[in-house]
């Protein structure tokens, strides 16, 4: 052991700085701050901000790019349901003009069924008339010739103006109305 | 015992148990180096703690320099470590303490001093040094003497002379009767005892850890003499368990020494109420 350092130690009291010490240290601390201080510690803040921003653009960016296929999805909705909006339209007016259409057809067909009944109806009783008329004419005529063979002489002239033919011809008819 | 000056180790080393040699115990004459160069009479001297403190400064100057000379947006390895350190130091206990806005100024401050004390801190455990370099006063001293003057002259520039007066001794009205007396009080252990006590903690910490470390690491080879050898064993298990020990206590009073400087800044810039 030392004798001079424990003489030393005896005079010496630990909280009491020496002189050298201190300037030393100052000296040490000084370099220590110094050189963070003005340029190692900048240097880093610099690269620190730089990848602060790096990250908020790629974040920034993420987010454009969320946002745009975010509002390509809505238009692309918004298309899909006009389409089938559209669609839906095009079937209900198919519809409706088919019915349209049908009723239009039935329409037409009942009215060409009537026509051509009410056609029917008018020939045959036009040809019923001109069937009567002529059978009136004949068996006028026909009786009247039977009446005059059997009488012997034309009763045509006197026929025609006494119409008994036509009295015996209505008469015929009522009867038939009877019998039915 | 002899009365070598040229003795490098803290201990003799023929000296053991049983062998007629007192135990060596560690004292303050552990904590005096006789000077590398110079006069130790004289205030002209070059000492082992000075070289470990110049020495500590360019380590710590040297890390940061290949940390941050170029430093990438993608980091390499270092430089994350380095980033990590610095950003503890920086939203942990500045941002935390200070606040962003007003913090950013004494970033650089607070991070020198966070790795200088925690570097010369260190050397406790560093092996052929194993002397932490703050166990002598005037390193501490000197920071804690930095801090003060930043602490008095920036309470001067926000709150002038009275608001000086006020904010040191913790005037408030509400206090009544006790004011007084409370001034006093405060008076004292803000502006004097302060810069001693941000001091003597740190010293006094690495001071009674290296007298641990040089207690158990002494007994360890001072009983390695026939049955004393057991008690060796234990001796040296208790060194290792006080290096992991002491590494913890090394950072964490760096820690709490740029806790209490961010605090006194802190203190200085708010309002006082």
């Amino acid at each position: 052991m030392s004798q001079m350092l424990i003489l030393a130690a005896e005079q010496e009291n630990p909280l009491i700085p020496p002189i050298p010490e201190l300037v030393i240290g100052l000296l040490a601390f000084v370099i220590v701050f110094g050189f963070l201080a003005k340029k190692l510690l900048p240097n880093i803040n610099k690269v620190l901000e730089e990848r602060r921003e790096a990250i908020e653009g790629g974040i920034e960016k993420a987010e454009a790019a969320q946002t745009e296929a975010q509002s390509v999805l809505e238009q692309y909705k918004a298309q899909l349901a006009e389409a089938r909006h559209e669609a839906a339209r095009l079937r209900q007016e198919a519809q409706e003009q088919g019915a349209a259409l049908i009723a239009e057809m039935r329409a037409e067909g009942q009215r060409q069924r009537e026509e051509i009944v009410a056609a029917g109806h008018t020939q045959i009783e036009a040809d019923r008339k001109a069937a009567a008329s002529a059978l009136r004419q004949d068996v006028g005529k026909l009786a009247t010739d039977l009446a005059g063979k059997l009488v012997g002489e034309s009763l045509e002239d006197h026929a025609r103006q006494s119409r008994v033919i036509d009295r015996f011809l209505d008469e015929l008819e009522e009867k038939a109305e009877a019998a039915r | 015992m002899s009365a070598d000056p040229t003795q490098v180790l803290a201990f003799e080393t023929d000296c053991h148990i049983f062998s007629g040699c007192g135990f060596p115990a560690p004292g303050l004459h552990s904590f005096l180096f006789k000077p590398l160069w110079g006069d130790g009479d004289s205030n002209l001297y070059f000492n082992k703690t000075m070289l470990l403190a110049l020495l500590g400064s360019i380590i710590i100057v040297g890390f940061f320099w290949a940390a941050f000379r170029k430093p990438k947006v993608v980091p390499g390895k270092l430089q994350m470590v380095a980033e990590t350190g610095y950003d503890f130091i920086r939203r942990g206990v500045v941002y935390e303490t200070i606040g962003k806005r007003e913090g950013e100024k004494y970033v650089p401050l607070v991070v020198s001093l966070f790795f200088f004390v925690w570097m010369m801190n260190l050397w406790s455990i560093i092996p052929v040094a194993q002397f932490p370099v703050t166990a002598i006063i005037s390193y501490p001293l000197v920071l804690a003497v930095i801090v003060y003057v930043l602490w008095i002259s920036l309470t001067f520039k926000r709150h002038g002379f009275v608001g000086f007066f006020k904010n040191v001794t913790g005037y408030d009205k509400s206090l009544g009767a006790v004011l007084p007396l409370a001034m006093t009080i405060e008076f004292f252990s803000n502006l004097l005892v302060r810069p001693f006590t941000h001091a003597v903690r740190l010293f006094a910490n690495m001071f009674a850890g290296h007298t641990l470390l040089l207690l158990f690491t002494i007994a360890s080879w001072y009983l390695l003499n026939g049955i004393g050898i057991a008690y060796a064993g234990v001796s040296f298990i208790m060194t290792i368990v006080m290096t992991a020990f002491e590494l913890f206590i090394q950072a964490l009073q760096a820690y709490v020494f740029v806790l209490l400087t961010c605090t006194y800044i802190q203190g200085a810039l708010a309002e006082h109420h």
